[in-house]
């Protein structure tokens, strides 16, 4: 019952400010409505169990995603800025289109009939999960652990590359091609 | 054996996979509508985030109600966390590039790949 209570506010959160994230006019508020909807979700995941998921779905989502979405907010608008809309008429079909694929997944969701399995349930703590992660066995994730670690060195190394500011001599060089093709 | 058996119950047993299901559709369509209508970038960004999350969900719920003897959802989850994470930081990296060079970043308004 208590858990029952806990779910239904868990996913009203979620359903309430995931629609005003992206309804808010304001840019700033808008993730702060992600950042609520994040730790829902988070919450969600410690409902099921999943304990370490949860903790790194606070830690790197509401801990790391949304600060580093705020300090882009704050160099690239005004605090004060309201965020402009698509048209009415683009508004409108994008809803309808919304709403039409909800309703056909909600539909197909509820005429599908789910086995649950009686399985014995796998224990997820810290341990296990670090075991399964280095090893390469049947039920080993070695091989998407390497590749994440080497996608995450990529990304950081380029998006220094690119949000990197051009030094002066490269700007000159830019300039004077410019002036060179008028 | 490498992953310990645990005999203990899921709390979750009162309530349906299907109640997952639902939460994440909505959540997925919400962030569809939110991508089709947002003009600024930093809020399609966080639409994606809503997306992403969503699918989240998904693969969670099915791993613990469908399959609850290995945890293949648990670990795909952990791996779209971290693509998500390096998703944004190249997006953020973008933008912030975008709002030099255009002095905006409404997607009307950045129209021209070479300038």
């Amino acid at each position: 019952m208590n858990s029952e209570i806990l779910f239904y506010l868990l996913s009203g959160m979620i359903v309430i400010f995931s629609i005003l994230t992206v309804t808010s006019r304001r840019i700033l508020r808008s993730a702060v409505y992600l950042l609520f909807v994040l730790v829902s979700t988070s919450g969600l995941y410690f409902m099921l169990k999943y304990n370490f998921l949860a903790a790194v779905q606070l830690t790197v989502y509401a801990g790391g995603i949304v600060v580093l979405i705020i300090f882009s907010i704050l160099l690239t608008s005004h605090i004060s800025e309201r965020a402009q809309m698509a048209g009415k008429f683009q508004g409108i079909m994008s809803a309808f289109a919304a709403i039409a694929g909800a309703l056909l997944t909600l539909i197909t969701i509820m005429n599908f009939t789910f086995t649950s399995s009686s399985a014995l349930v796998v224990d997820s703590d810290v341990k296990s999960i670090g075991r399964a992660l280095i090893s390469y066995n049947e039920n080993g994730y070695a091989l998407p652990f390497e590749v994440v670690s080497v996608l995450l060195l990529a990304a950081m190394i380029g998006a220094i590359i690119v949000a990197r500011k051009e030094s002066i001599s490269e700007k000159l060089q830019r300039k004077n091609a410019a002036q060179d093709k008028h | 054996m490498l992953l310990k058996i645990n005999t203990s119950k899921v709390m979750t047993g009162s309530i349906p996979l299907q109640y997952f299901l639902i939460i994440s559709t909505l959540m997925f369509f919400t962030g569809i509508y939110g991508f089709l209508t947002r003009k600024n970038l930093i809020t399609m960004l966080m639409s994606i985030e809503l997306i992403l999350n969503s699918v989240n969900i998904n693969f969670v719920a099915f791993n613990r109600f469908l399959y609850p003897n290995n945890l293949h959802g648990h670990f795909f989850s952990l791996i779209v966390i971290a693509v998500a994470a390096a998703e944004a930081a190249v997006a953020i990296a973008i933008i912030i590039n975008i709002y030099r060079n255009f002095r905006s970043i409404d997607v009307d308004r950045v129209d021209e790949m070479k300038f």
